[in-house]
């Protein structure tokens, strides 16, 4: 590993947090909308940061070029958030505000994250949730008409707007909304089913990607003036997660390889409330919304190996021990620390269910509180996705969870405009690291897609686009760097498809996926690391040499497109590896076993780690790490404790 | 458990199809029907076969993705199941399946199950939004909705484009879909000024695309995976009348 050629520099202007995006904003470049009518925008994927995105430029004049593998932007997995989206509205006044918004995810991000992006995210916080509501996003209302709101983990306040329990499909619908008025006026050109598998960069500048057809198998070349990826996270590497089955980070990686710096890639989520894994067919992994912690309450046996019915267990014989330990937070405590605290209790042998992997999440008493209608109201759809996958009934028995592989905090590294460390090309919404430090809070990640796509990402394109004069792109196609990149990922796809093994894809990437959840999981240690930087080679070898890829090139082939991206998720697995070998403290979801307190809690160390592991790629395969140190002049480092 | 499927293959639109017959044996009941189907596909590559497709993402039952038919139900026997949220205990031992693509001439086959919906992103595109800006609105609390209707504009919002609808109406109708998304903002103040002009343009697309007329069987409601109620057709045709009289 090379290390220390360059201290990176965010970029965010040197002054008051409060002052930073406004003097940001006056200070960009601006373009009317014929002049903006000249440039050319290519905006890779649509969930939520993409679709707004793609809305907002087209709003300014841009021509945008939208790209998703799906069919439609509504199929994008923004849509399976759960919970909410928070904002500093302070509609209960319950003393909510930006500030403390700010300094809630600072803390739960466990002080590595970027202070002025953050603030940012706060500031812009209240402006998303009067864009949606004009979208006519159908949040929940109170009976006097007003939005509705409800508490999340790792916060005191209730700041949470939610949707049932369907907020990210609202959202994406009012974002697929604003893109599909933009499309109807000719404004944004949709690419369906194009899979993007590699990034063009011309003369320093990136200027085009190279995109699969996903029906005809054809690979083409696209140009624009300025490339924007909205690529989503990458937890797949997993096998096993919450993500959907298409969920991948093949555009990320590409970026990576081709000059982008790739962030803390070891920052994780563990979700702690997930349907746990019941054998070895299982092909995905399902999220219960964390909101269920309002009302849930998550206990096990005070003792071993308890086989009795949970109905059957006493009060007094139940630990409730996130109560027990957390006082102050009790169930709200943040996902790292819930999730933690899960698995101490199951290597302890008081898990729950047949496997020993479970705790459980007990409704009881809020039902005896509150009425079974009352729970339904807020949580019915959730209640019943659990009873039907599990056929149990969780108003009668309470719900086993798990904690599983959620979301990414890490991401491509981008400066405080959101771009990478090639120049035209920006990463939003979860693709970047930016925002979420080494823990997300929940409901936040709506909160950044959006804030990126809406509000920042269009002003800092723009101010992009406006030094730079428009390239002629149907003249672009014929340079060099187009068709070399086109040559590339032809090789590449043959190279996959004649292997003609005995190993499917699957078998391949769970075994890739066990030895990434094992040793780069909820916990890490320097040998369990060394371990997996000695297995994931293997597991490449494996790959190369003995992957079974049936059918034809030229024309619709599953097998084909998730075996590209396993290609990229195995390499992006040894940079994880690391990037966790690397940072030689605990925090937020970086769980290292050697630095722990007495208490069993992450033992950080500020002197040394408060900075963003930044990875370059190099040609002879040892990545090379740049810092951009932290700076915290507005909140006071200190440990995490929701006690 | 053993589990006998006839599976329509069909290789490109321009191609016929055909029903090919597997057999699976030593199914746990508790895996879900996709997973089943991804048994069933790890074989066929191992034997160097081209694996069955089908549309899927999220399998959560959210992103809308999947669908296809069971024994001629579209997403299957449960109610209120997308096919990525059936488990493999709604079926019998020994049960013979029948797997086919959505049928209607507006979802023209890709490849054995799975369809091209883009019509409904068409019908859509042709006026389900709210005529805003992006980028600047008005503080939220200033628009107050009532509860009720709040509630009924999320039920009727929560669509989740699949299809099952039109593979289940006898004349492939897009009705439930359309009026789902014309229920939806209706109900709302925000969608209030382009009301008119966008039930005529929505329910015009609705024809051009090829979708057939609504007789008010009900059988679109009754296989919806989210429940959608027929009420939205109601509302749909309540917004109609009015645009012609007004």
């Amino acid at each position: 590993m090379n290390q220390f050629n360059q201290q990176l520099n965010s970029g965010a202007p040197n002054k008051e947090l409060h002052r930073c995006w406004q003097e940001q904003l006056k200070s960009y470049k601006k373009l009317n909308p014929d002049q903006a009518n000249s440039y050319r925008a290519i905006v890779v994927g649509t969930g939520l940061a993409g679709a707004s995105a793609s809305a907002t430029l087209a709003e300014m004049g841009f021509n945008v070029k939208a790209f998703s593998y799906h069919e439609s932007p509504r199929r994008a997995h923004s849509i399976a958030a759960q919970g909410g989206i928070n904002a500093a509205k302070n509609y209960k006044k319950d003393g909510d505000s930006t500030m403390r918004l700010f300094y809630d995810t600072i803390k739960g991000g466990d002080f590595r994250s970027r202070e002025e992006n953050v603030y940012r995210l706060a500031e812009i916080s209240k402006n998303i949730i009067d864009q949606c509501v004009a979208q006519g996003v159908p949040f929940a209302r109170e009976y006097s008409g007003y939005l509705d709101n409800r508490s999340f983990g790792g916060v005191q306040v209730s700041r949470t707007f939610y949707a049932r329990g369907q907020t990210g499909q609202q959202l994406l619908l009012g974002a697929y909304s604003a893109l599909s008025r933009q499309q109807n006026k000719g404004k944004v050109q949709f690419f369906q089913r194009e899979d993007m598998l590699d990034i063009v960069v011309d003369n320093g500048k990136a200027k085009g990607i190279i995109a699969r057809n996903l029906i005809s198998g054809k690979v083409q070349a696209h140009a624009a003036d300025v490339v924007i990826l909205a690529t989503g996270g990458y937890s797949n590497v997993y096998y096993l997660s919450t993500n959907a089955m298409a969920s991948n980070v093949t555009a990320n990686w590409r970026a990576h390889k081709n000059g982008a710096f790739f962030a803390n890639p070891s920052f994780t989520q563990i979700h702690p409330t997930c349907i746990p894994v019941k054998n070895n067919f299982q092909s995905k992994l399902t999220l219960m919304s964390e909101s269920l912690r309002n009302h849930g309450r998550v206990w096990v046996p005070k003792k071993k190996s308890d086989s009795r019915h949970p109905a059957e267990i006493p009060e007094e014989e139940r630990d409730y021990y996130l109560e027990r330990i957390y006082p102050a937070f009790g169930n709200l405590v943040p996902r790292d620390v819930a999730s933690r605290r899960a698995k101490e209790v199951c290597d302890e042998g008081r898990g729950v269910g047949k496997t020993g992997l479970a705790v459980y999440l007990d409704f009881k008493k809020a039902i005896e509180d509150h009425g079974e209608k009352f729970i339904k109201e807020k949580y019915g759809n959730l209640f019943d996705m659990y009873q039907n996958i599990t056929n149990e009934n969780p108003y009668k028995t309470p719900m086993k969870i798990y904690p599983a592989v959620h979301y990414t905090m890490g991401g491509l590294w981008v400066d405080y405009n959101l771009m990478t460390t090639i120049e035209g090309l920006f990463s939003i919404g979860e693709s970047n690291f930016s925002d979420h430090g080494a823990n997300r809070l929940g409901a936040s990640a709506l909160m950044q897609g959006l804030a990126d796509g809406y509000f920042v990402a269009p002003h800092s394109v723009m101010n992009y686009l406006a030094s730079n004069s428009p390239d002629n792109n149907e003249k672009m196609l014929e340079r060099e760097a187009f068709a070399q990149k086109i040559i590339e990922v032809e090789k590449n796809i043959l190279d996959i498809m004649n292997v003609q093994g005995d190993l499917t894809v699957d078998e391949i990437h769970r075994e890739l996926g066990k030895v990434v959840w094992d040793n780069i999981g909820m916990s890490r240690s320097e040998k369990g690391l060394r371990e997996a930087l000695e297995i994931i080679p293997q597991i490449r070898e494996k790959f190369n040499t003995r992957l079974m890829v049936p059918g034809d090139k030229n024309g619709p082939n599953p097998e084909l497109e998730k075996a590209l991206r396993l290609k990229d998720f195995i390499e992006l697995a040894e940079l994880m590896a690391l990037d966790a070998l690397d940072r030689k403290e605990s925090c937020g979801a970086h769980f290292r076993e050697e630095y722990q307190t007495e208490e069993n809690e992450a033992k950080r160390n500020d002197s040394e780690y408060a900075y963003v592991a930044a990875w370059e790629h190099q040609k002879d395969g040892r990545p090379c790490l740049h810092k951009e140190t932290l700076r915290f002049q507005n909140v006071k480092l200190k440990t995490r404790s929701y006690k | 458990m053993n589990i006998n499927l006839n599976i329509w293959r069909q290789t490109k639109e321009s191609t016929a199809g055909k029903f090919v017959r597997y057999r699976l044996e030593n199914i746990d009941p508790n895996i879900s029907f996709l997973e089943m189907l991804d048994i069933l596909n790890n074989k066929l590559i191992k034997e160097k076969q081209e694996p069955v497709v089908f549309d899927h993402d999220c399998r959560e039952g959210i992103c809308g993705s999947c669908g296809f038919m069971i024994n001629g139900q579209p997403h299957g026997p449960q109610k209120a199941t997308t096919v990525c949220q059936l488990h493999m205990r709604a079926f019998q031992n020994e049960d013979e399946l029948t797997l086919e693509p959505f049928r209607a001439a507006s979802f023209p086959v890709i490849k054995d199950l799975s369809v091209d919906r883009r019509s409904f992103d068409r019908i859509i595109l042709s006026g389900g939004y709210v005529d805003i800006n992006t980028g600047e609105a008005p503080e939220a609390n200033l628009i107050k909705v009532p509860k009720t209707n709040a509630d009924e504009a999320f039920l009727s919002a929560a669509c989740i484009g699949c299809g099952a609808c039109v593979a289940a109406c006898k004349n492939s109708s897009a009705m439930l879909f359309t009026s789902s998304k014309i229920s939806h903002l209706s109900l709302l103040p925000q969608g209030k000024k382009e009301a008119k002009e966008r039930v005529l343009k929505m329910v015009a697309t609705m024809d051009d695309e090829g979708f057939g007329s609504c007789t008010n069987t009900g059988a679109c409601s009754a296989e919806c995976p989210k429940e959608i109620s027929q009420a939205n057709i109601v509302r749909l045709n309540k917004e109609l009348i009015k645009s012609v009289i007004d």
